[in-house]
C-alpha cells in the first residue's frame, strides 16, 4: 500500500473529497445500520477515489482497511476493470482518514456488496471523462477511440494518448452522469483472480506494517493497568516499586499507566504496581448464563411471523420442543489491539490497529476535545480483526497519553488485555416448538432466541405457521447486567448461532420424519439458488441418502447471509471413550452473485472453515464474576494445524447477480453440520456449543 | 545485569547493551528496529514471534537476549538473499499462504527451521512442526501446501 500522491499534493487539489462525511461521527464499539437507500454515505466525486500520476500509475483510496480479507486486491481490480488500467499499475492507499474518503467501516461483509459499486462506477466515470478529454486532445469522435492498458488510441489517425499524459497527476475536473460500469461478459480483471495480492509481497517479507510497528523518535511504550474483573473497583494503588524501575506513571481519571521507551521495562513496571480491588460477586459465569440471559434479556421482540401458532399445533400431532446454547466467543486476533499516537502543533496522528477509522477519528477528537479536522487516524495493515476491531479503545488511550506525556506513545495490548476488553460474540440460548404434519412437513415453527440477535433467525425454509422472537443483540442496548462484559459483531454475527439451532433442528425434524436430511430440507426450500448451492456440495460430499443416525458420521447445513448461498457438509470421528471429536472432511458450496477475486473468496472460505472448526469444538470463555478466566492461548484454544480436515470448495458462477457478502456467509455453517454429523456417528445429539468432549459424553450419556 | 551482547544477526555483527533478561524479540523490535518479528502471546504459545538461532526455531517472546551472545540470529528481514526472496517465502506467496499477515514472518521461519532439519517433510511432519504455530485467519492449508512447493524447491532448505 504506497502511495504517488503526497498528503499535501492530495489536499491542496483535493477539497470537496471530505464534504460528505457525517457531522457526528458513531460510537466506534457501534456499527452503523446500512444507509438509506439513495443516501449513499460515500462521496460521489470520483477524484476521491483514484489519482492518475504522470508515469500512469494509479493510486486508489479506499477509507476500508485491510484485514486479511483481500479487499485491498479485489478493490484494486475494481477499479483497474473499469478505468481500464493494469491491475499491477494500481496502488491501494487505504484506511487514512487523512487520505482517503469516508467510510462507515469495514465491517459486515460490505465490501463487495456496498462499497464495490461505488469504485467501480468512479472507475467508470473517470474513463468516460478520460475518453472524451482524449478526442478533444486528439481531436478525434470519442466513438473511434479504444482504450487499453491505459492508453487511448485513434486508430483512424495512428495517434495515442495516455491517461498519465492527459492528467499528469491533477484533479480530473470534468464530470459525468450516470456512466454504466462493465456488464460481467466485459470483464478483464474483475471476476479473474489475480495472480498476486495486493499485500502479498510485504507480508512475506516482514515489511508490512501493523500499528504496533511504527516506531517515532521519543516514543513511550504504555501499559495500563487492568482490573481484575469487570465491574471491580480499586481501592488501595502503591506505584513506589513501579516508578523505581524508571518507567514514568501516569494516573489521570481512572486510568493507570506506566511508559517507557522500553516495551519490557514497561511490562515489569506494571507488574510492580500494587493494586487492591473490591470484586463483584454476581452469581453468573459459564454455567448459570443461559438461565441469566433468559432472565435479564429485555422483552421478546418479533422478527417475522406468518400463518398461526394455533394453527400449526392443529396440524401437528406431536410438538417437538428443544433448546440450543452457544457460550462467549473472542476474536483473539493474533495482532492484539495496537495504537501509537502523536501530537504535533495541535495535529493529532494515531496510528490504530481497528476496522472503523472514521469512527476512531471521532472518538479521539472527542476524548481530546479536538476538532474532527485535527485528528488523523490510520489503519495500515491490521492483523485480523473479525468484528473485534470496530471497537478501538486503545487509540483513545495512546492519544490521551501522548497529551499527557507530550511524546508519542503506544499502546499494544498484551494477550490478557486482548481477552478481558474483548467485544465477545454473545452467548445465546435458542428455543424452538415444532410440530410435523402426519405427511412429515413443518406446520408449526416457533422459534425464541436469546442473546444473539435477530439477523438469520427467521428460517429460510417454507414453512406455513411460524413465528419468531429475540430478545438482546450484539450491537448493544442491552440491558445494563444482562451479559458481565461487552459484546459485539463475531464474523456473520448473529448468524453463527442461529444457523446452528435451525439447522440442528432440521435434522432433528427429518430424523422425527425418518427422512434423508437433504430430502427433508428439499422438501421445504423454495430459494432455487440455495437448492442448486445444497444440491452442488452434497454431489461433491457424495452424499448418500438415509436416515440418520447411519453410523457414517455426516452432516450438513446450509444458510442465506446477506445475500449469498452457503451449505456445509461435514465428516467427523468421535471417539466415543473419550469424547473426542476429530472432523475430516469438510465440502461448502457458496453462491455470492458477482464474485470479485474467486481465489480470494476460496480464502475466504477455507479461513472461515478453518476458524469455524474453534467455535464449534473448542472455543468458549470461561468466566465468573466479571473475570474473564480465559487469558492467552492456553486457557483459549483456537484451531490448529493438527486439526484440518480436508477442505474442498466450490464456488457457483453467478457474476449476474449482484455481490453478495464475501468474508462472512462460509463460516454459518460449520457448527450445526458438525453436531448433525456427531448425531449422524453416534446416535446422540449435542445440544451446544462448543462440542467438546465433555458435552459429546454427556450428550452419549443421555443418549 | 546490564551489558553488551554481540551476536550475528541476519548475517551481519550485531551488538546491543542491554538488561540481558531482557527478552530477545523487545530487543528485536525496540533497539534494533526489526519490526518484522512479532508479538502475539508473551507466552510462546503463538509462534507470531518465532526467530531462528543457531538453524533452530526459538520463540523470541521467550528468549532472554543473553541466550544468543555469540550465536546466529535470523529473523524475517533477513530471509531475503542479494535481492531474492527465499523459496519458502516465493511459495507463501505463490499459494497466498497468509491472510492478514501478521502471523506469516513466524510461520515462515518456523517452515524454515523444518526444512533445514527435514527437507522434504510429510504432511504429518509437516503439520506436526507447524502445530504450536497459530493463524486466526485461517490460512493453515495454504501454509502446508507453500511448505510442500517449497521443501519441492531448489534451495528450498538451505
Amino acid at each position: 500500500m504506497k502511495s504517488q500522491v503526497t498528503r499535501r499534493e492530495f489536499f491542496a487539489t483535493g477539497t470537496g473529497v471530505f464534504v460528505f462525511f457525517r457531522a457526528e461521527a458513531p460510537q466506534a464499539q457501534q456499527p452503523e445500520a446500512a444507509p438509506l437507500p439513495g443516501r449513499s454515505p460515500f462521496p460521489t466525486d470520483f477524484n476521491a477515489y483514484l489519482r492518475i500520476s504522470e508515469d500512469g500509475r494509479v493510486a486508489c483510496f479506499v477509507g476500508k482497511v485491510e484485514l486479511g480479507q483481500g479487499a485491498m486486491t479485489s478493490l484494486a481490480q475494481c477499479l483497474a476493470d473499469e478505468l481500464d488500467v493494469p491491475y499491477d499499475s494500481v496502488d491501494m492507499v487505504a484506511g487514512d482518514t487523512g487520505l482517503c474518503p469516508f467510510d462507515m467501516g469495514t465491517f459486515g461483509s460490505m465490501c463487495s456488496p456496498m462499497f464495490s459499486p461505488v469504485l467501480r462506477a468512479a472507475g467508470a466515470e473517470a474513463r468516460a471523462v478520460l475518453l472524451r478529454m482524449a478526442a478533444e486532445r486528439l481531436d478525434a469522435p470519442v466513438e473511434r477511440l479504444q482504450v487499453k492498458a491505459g492508453v487511448i488510441a485513434d486508430p483512424a489517425q495512428s495517434k495515442r494518448v495516455t491517461y498519465g499524459e492527459l492528467v499528469r497527476g491533477q484533479r480530473i475536473e470534468r464530470h459525468l452522469e450516470k456512466v454504466p460500469v462493465k456488464a460481467p461478459a466485459a470483464f478483464e480483471v474483475i471476476h479473474h483472480s489475480p495472480e498476486r495480492r495486493k499485500d502479498g509481497l510485504e507480508k512475506v517479507t516482514g515489511k508490512a506494517r501493523y500499528a504496533g510497528d511504527v516506531i517515532l523518535p521519543g516514543m513511550l511504550c504504555a501499559r495500563i493497568l487492568t482490573p481484575p474483573a469487570h465491574g471491580a473497583i480499586l481501592k488501595s494503588l502503591d506505584t513506589s516499586a513501579a516508578e523505581k524501575t524508571g518507567a514514568r506513571v501516569v494516573k489521570d481519571g481512572g486510568t493507570i499507566a506506566v511508559l517507557h521507551e522500553r516495551r519490557d521495562v514497561a511490562d515489569r513496571a506494571l507488574g510492580l504496581i500494587r493494586a487492591q480491588y473490591d470484586r463483584p460477586r454476581t452469581g453468573v459465569d459459564d454455567q448459570s448464563i443461559f438461565d441469566h440471559l433468559q432472565k435479564t434479556g429485555p422483552p421478546l421482540e418479533p422478527a417475522g411471523e406468518s400463518g398461526s401458532l394455533a394453527e400449526g399445533e392443529k396440524l401437528a400431532p406431536a410438538i417437538v420442543e428443544r433448546t440450543y446454547l452457544n457460550s462467549y466467543v473472542a476474536h483473539a486476533c493474533m495482532e492484539t489491539h495496537s495504537a501509537v499516537a502523536q501530537i504535533e502543533g495541535g495535529k493529532v496522528t494515531v496510528w490504530a490497529s481497528t476496522q472503523a477509522p472514521f469512527s476512531v477519528r471521532g472518538a479521539v477528537a472527542r476524548a481530546l476535545g479536538v476538532p474532527q479536522e485535527n485528528v488523523r487516524i490510520v489503519a495500515g495493515y491490521v492483523g485480523g480483526g473479525f468484528g473485534g476491531k470496530s471497537a478501538a479503545e486503545q487509540a483513545v488511550d495512546a492519544a490521551r497519553l501522548a497529551r499527557i506525556t507530550g511524546r508519542p506513545v503506544q499502546v499494544v495490548r498484551d494477550r490478557a488485555e486482548e481477552f478481558f476488553f474483548d467485544t465477545f460474540r454473545p452467548a445465546a440460548v435458542v428455543k424452538i416448538r415444532s410440530g410435523l404434519t402426519s405427511a412429515g412437513k413443518i406446520a408449526l415453527w416457533d422459534y425464541r432466541v436469546w442473546g444473539a440477535g435477530n439477523g438469520g433467525a427467521r428460517t429460510i425454509y417454507d414453512v406455513p405457521n411460524q413465528r419468531t422472537m429475540f430478545s438482546g443483540n450484539w450491537q448493544g442496548g442491552n440491558p445494563p447486567g444482562m451479559h458481565p462484559f461487552d459484546v459485539g459483531p463475531w464474523r456473520a454475527p448473529s448468524a453463527n448461532s442461529n444457523t446452528f439451532a435451525i439447522e440442528s433442528h432440521m435434522d432433528v425434524l427429518a430424523a422425527q420424519a425418518g427422512k434423508d436430511p437433504l430430502e427433508f430440507r428439499l422438501d421445504h426450500l423454495g430459494d432455487a439458488r440455495l437448492r442448486r448451492v445444497l444440491q452442488s456440495a452434497a454431489a461433491q460430499f457424495g452424499w448418500k441418502p438415509g436416515t440418520a443416525p447411519t453410523g457414517r458420521g455426516v452432516g450438513m447445513a446450509c444458510g442465506i447471509y446477506s445475500n449469498t448461498r452457503v451449505a456445509g457438509f461435514a465428516e467427523v470421528e468421535v471417539d466415543k471413550a473419550s469424547g473426542r471429536v476429530r472432523v475430516k472432511r469438510v465440502v461448502v458450496a457458496l453462491d455470492q452473485g458477482l464474485t470479485l477475486n474467486p481465489e480470494g473468496m476460496r480464502q475466504q472460505m477455507e479461513g472461515s472453515i478453518t476458524m469455524g472448526l474453534g467455535y464449534t469444538l473448542s472455543e468458549e470463555v470461561h468466566f465468573r464474576d466479571g473475570e474473564v478466566l480465559a487469558r492467552n492461548f492456553d486457557t483459549y484454544q483456537i484451531p490448529r494445524f493438527s486439526w484440518l480436515p480436508k477442505i474442498e470448495t466450490i464456488l457457483i458462477d453467478n457474476p449476474g447477480a449482484p455481490a453478495g457478502a464475501g468474508g462472512e456467509p462460509p463460516i454459518i455453517t460449520m457448527g450445526a453440520s458438525v453436531a448433525n454429523a456427531v448425531f449422524d456417528a453416534v446416535g446422540a445429539r449435542v445440544f451446544e456449543l462448543p462440542i467438546t468432549p465433555e458435552c459429546v459424553k454427556a450428550a452419549l450419556q443421555r443418549g | 545485569m546490564e551489558r553488551t551482547i554481540t551476536f550475528t544477526l541476519n548475517g551481519k555483527p550485531a551488538s546491543v547493551t542491554a538488561d540481558d533478561e531482557r527478552a530477545l524479540l523487545w530487543v528485536l523490535r525496540g533497539d534494533l528496529g526489526l519490526t518484522g518479528t512479532k508479538f502475539g502471546c508473551g507466552a510462546g504459545l503463538c509462534g507470531a514471534c518465532t526467530v531462528i538461532v543457531d538453524r533452530q526455531a526459538v520463540r523470541s517472546c521467550s528468549t532472554p537476549v543473553k541466550d544468543v551472545a555469540g550465536k546466529r540470529v535470523l529473523t524475517i528481514e533477513g530471509l531475503e538473499q542479494d535481492g531474492k526472496l527465499h523459496p519458502i517465502q516465493e511459495a507463501f506467496l505463490k499459494h497466498h499462504a497468509y491472510q492478514c499477515g501478521y502471523c506469516t514472518p513466524g510461520m515462515i521461519l518456523n517452515a524454515y527451521a523444518l526444512l533445514l532439519q527435514t527437507p522434504r517433510p510429510t504432511e504429518a511432519q509437516i503439520l506436526a512442526a507447524m502445530d504450536d504455530n497459530l493463524c486466526r485467519c485461517g490460512a493453515h492449508v495454504r501454509i502446508v501446501a507453500a511448505i510442500h512447493e517449497a521443501a519441492a524447491a531448489p534451495g528450498g532448505a538451505r
